[in-house]
């Protein structure tokens, strides 16, 4: 799996996506810089960490959104090539019009950073084919801006077309408000976009993929992943 | 030339930063508040523009960057 990491300035998670990335595809990604105007050649996967880019500044997301690299992120999600955003990546992707909605400050106000339980709502796309639909998995959220919200005609498009693929859930995997800790609309922790190619999540996979930090359920979506492009090649 | 573009939320869309300094106000006893709604103000300077070819440019400026259209609604005032 070729990866491509993009790198803004204020981002703070690139490593760790790098390390995920490297100890499951056993191929370390390229580390790409905000200002290049061209991915390598034969990239698989861009992924965009999270952090806070430009500060956070005007709206999280907005100015990184609007940078040189996204213009060849936007060429390679219309080639069809995979794009995963995180946590920033998500609200990078939101800005730029990659995926609809936007994230808006949690519903307490506050920054959090805990664990949280989300429901893999489907299993058939290169990112969860590593979960079973339905599978409860544990991973970390770390933010401020979290909670989706978008217009009803899209929420109620996106819930047709089966393109919410995390939701906040309880450990028994319920929905459950106490347990949606942001607030997001239906509880929304990740989106695909129309042509299943781009997803954005606010939650990080990429910190629980080694047994020293307690759990592996991030695993399955970076091993999903390879193993769907070593299919596809 | 001096120009004001006022961004603010749209209606239906939470705020919740709106509602804690709602909040607060109630708290310090200012009275008659009912709804405090969070915007942005950007006061920009332009030049070799005409007041008609300014306002188109920032509306391009607005939609293009300032405002995200999904939750927000903008104004252009320019003020000569």
């Amino acid at each position: 799996m070729k990866a491509a990491v993009l790198v803004f300035p204020g981002i703070n998670r690139e490593r760790d996506m790098a390390r995920a990335l490297t100890l499951i595809s056993g191929r370390e990604p390229a580390m790409i810089w905000h200002a290049q105007r061209e991915l390598p050649s034969g990239t698989d996967l861009v992924v965009i960490p999270g952090g806070f880019s430009y500060g956070d500044y005007l709206r999280c997301g907005a100015i990184a959104a609007r940078s040189p690299v996204m213009d060849a992120v936007r060429r390679h999600a219309a080639r069809g090539g995979l794009v995963l955003g995180v946590c920033n990546g998500f609200q990078i992707l939101c800005e730029a019009g990659l995926l609809p909605g936007v994230l808006m400050r949690n519903g307490n106000l506050r920054f959090i950073c805990r664990d949280v339980f989300l429901r893999v709502e489907r299993s058939d796309t290169p990112f969860t084919r590593g979960y079973n639909a339905g599978q409860v998995i544990r991973v970390p959220i770390a933010h401020g801006e979290g909670n989706y919200v978008a217009d009803d005609a899209t929420i109620a498009r996106l819930e047709e077309e089966g393109r919410v693929i995390f939701r906040y859930v309880s450990p028994a995997g319920e929905t459950d408000p106490a347990w949606n800790h942001n607030g997001a609309v239906n509880a929304i922790a990740g989106i695909i976009n129309e042509r299943g190619n781009v997803l954005g999540m606010m939650p990080h996979p990429e910190n629980h993929v080694e047994e020293a930090l307690g759990c592996t359920d991030g695993r399955g979506l970076f091993a999903g992943l390879v193993d769907y492009l070593a299919k596809a090649a | 030339m001096k120009a004001r573009v006022t961004v603010t939320l749209k209606a239906g869309i939470l705020d919740p930063q709106g509602k804690a300094i709602e909040g607060a106000l109630r708290a310090l006893g200012v009275e008659g508040v009912t709804s405090v709604r969070q915007g942005k103000v950007f006061d920009i300077e332009l030049e070799g523009l005409d007041r008609a070819k300014a306002e188109v440019v920032l509306r391009q400026a607005a939609d293009k960057l300032l405002a995200n259209t999904v939750i927000e609604n903008y104004r252009v005032d320019v003020l000569g």
